[in-house]
């Protein structure tokens, strides 16, 4: 009777609990991460200097209205078209820029520093009509600081930020940092947002 | 010895369960690992516009998250039926984001203030008006930098 072995635990239900908490993580499990369209407000300044002035033909109007419709330099335009529009805008050249390739159009912006994009909306206009036209024009200024990049440094913009928040990244951080700030400083992101009108 | 006829007796022996519990637990820890619970309830719509130009919004401890649409179904017979703002768990005014910035700024570490991400969860149907005034309180408590939360797909999808 020594030699009798204590009885085993039955572990056939130890399945069904692992089962149980599976199930319920799988549940609340989200995993996947948020993603959106970055952006820096500007700081509210107490007393408004005269703002510097700029020419007219420096500034490109974007309008959204209640309807969701789209007014371009007063005309109209289908979202798919702004993307083009915006790069054609920016990268015209009509003043001194060694590095753009417009059309050199002396009526639109002189250069990518000066050129201004005005983004306007209505109050009642639709939220997601808004995040069309910013998604829009951050689309038209990744073009052309991709295209720079590319010409420049032999890599697309959207890698070199990767790549700069990359920590496995095995390249000069001070280096690439030098050149994502180079390409910021030639397409400088432009985007002044008017407080909405209330449409009488 | 008839203990021993019996086992023999079989014709095909079961399949051992045994490691079962063991693969079970391997998935069971990795899920727990990848696992990030739900911090609020949603207490308003939030179907959030769609974007492609998108950059993801990492280290989730430092961002705050605001959220603004029509009251879900349940609360619209107390809040009516306008877009509204959700801090935390809770229904919110605008004049409530400020006080709610500076709450969630200091329980943070000192070092790590200034690198706070607002997340604006807004649905794709709000006003622009209440979205630039949640800006305007943004601005005035100094938390400049925000990301327009989105889900991925071509910009024309909100147009519709």
């Amino acid at each position: 009777m020594a030699k009798r072995s204590a009885p085993e635990v039955n572990a056939g239900s130890m399945a069904d609990i692992a089962f149980l908490l599976l199930i319920f993580f799988l549940v609340t499990t989200t995993i996947e991460t948020d993603t959106g369209i970055n952006s820096k407000l500007p700081p509210i300044e107490e007393q408004p200097e005269d703002p510097p002035p700029r020419k007219e033909k420096n500034i490109f109007i974007v309008l959204i209205n209640q309807n969701e419709e789209l007014l371009v330099e007063d005309e109209r335009m289908e979202l798919k078209d702004l993307r083009q529009a915006a790069i054609d805008f920016l990268d015209n050249g009509g003043g001194d820029c060694n590095y753009c390739q417009g059309a050199k159009d002396p009526a639109s912006s002189d250069n990518p520093l000066k050129a201004v994009i005005s983004l306007q909306n209505d109050r009642e206009t639709e939220y997601g009509a808004y995040i069309a036209v910013q998604n829009e024009l951050v689309a038209a200024f990744n073009y052309l600081r991709n295209r720079e990049a590319n010409r420049l440094f032999g890599k697309s913009f959207i890698q070199m930020e990767k790549d700069f928040n990359d920590s496995q990244y095995r390249g000069n951080k001070e280096k690439l940092e030098e050149q994502i700030k180079q390409i910021r400083e030639m397409f400088p992101l432009n985007l002044s947002e008017a407080e909405p009108k209330e449409r009488e | 010895m008839s203990k021993f006829k019996k086992k023999k007796s079989g014709d095909l022996p079961a399949i051992s369960t045994a490691s079962l519990p063991d693969i079970v637990f391997m998935l069971l820890f990795f899920f727990m690992v990848a696992t990030v619970m739900r911090q609020n309830t949603l207490m308003v719509e939030n179907r959030l516009p769609f974007a492609d130009q998108t950059e993801k919004l990492e280290k989730k401890d430092l961002v705050m998250y605001i959220y603004a649409g029509k009251p879900s179904e349940r609360y619209q017979k107390q809040f009516g039926k306008e877009a509204r703002i959700q801090l935390n768990d809770k229904f919110a005014d605008v004049n409530d984001i400020q006080q709610f910035i500076i709450e969630e700024r200091e329980s943070k570490r000192e070092e790590l203030q200034g690198l706070l991400t607002t997340s604006l969860k807004i649905d794709a149907e709000t006003g622009m008006g209440l979205v630039s005034d949640i800006k305007y309180e943004l601005r005035k408590a100094e938390a400049y930098r925000v990301n327009y939360t989105t889900k991925n797909g071509e910009a024309i999808k909100n147009m519709q």
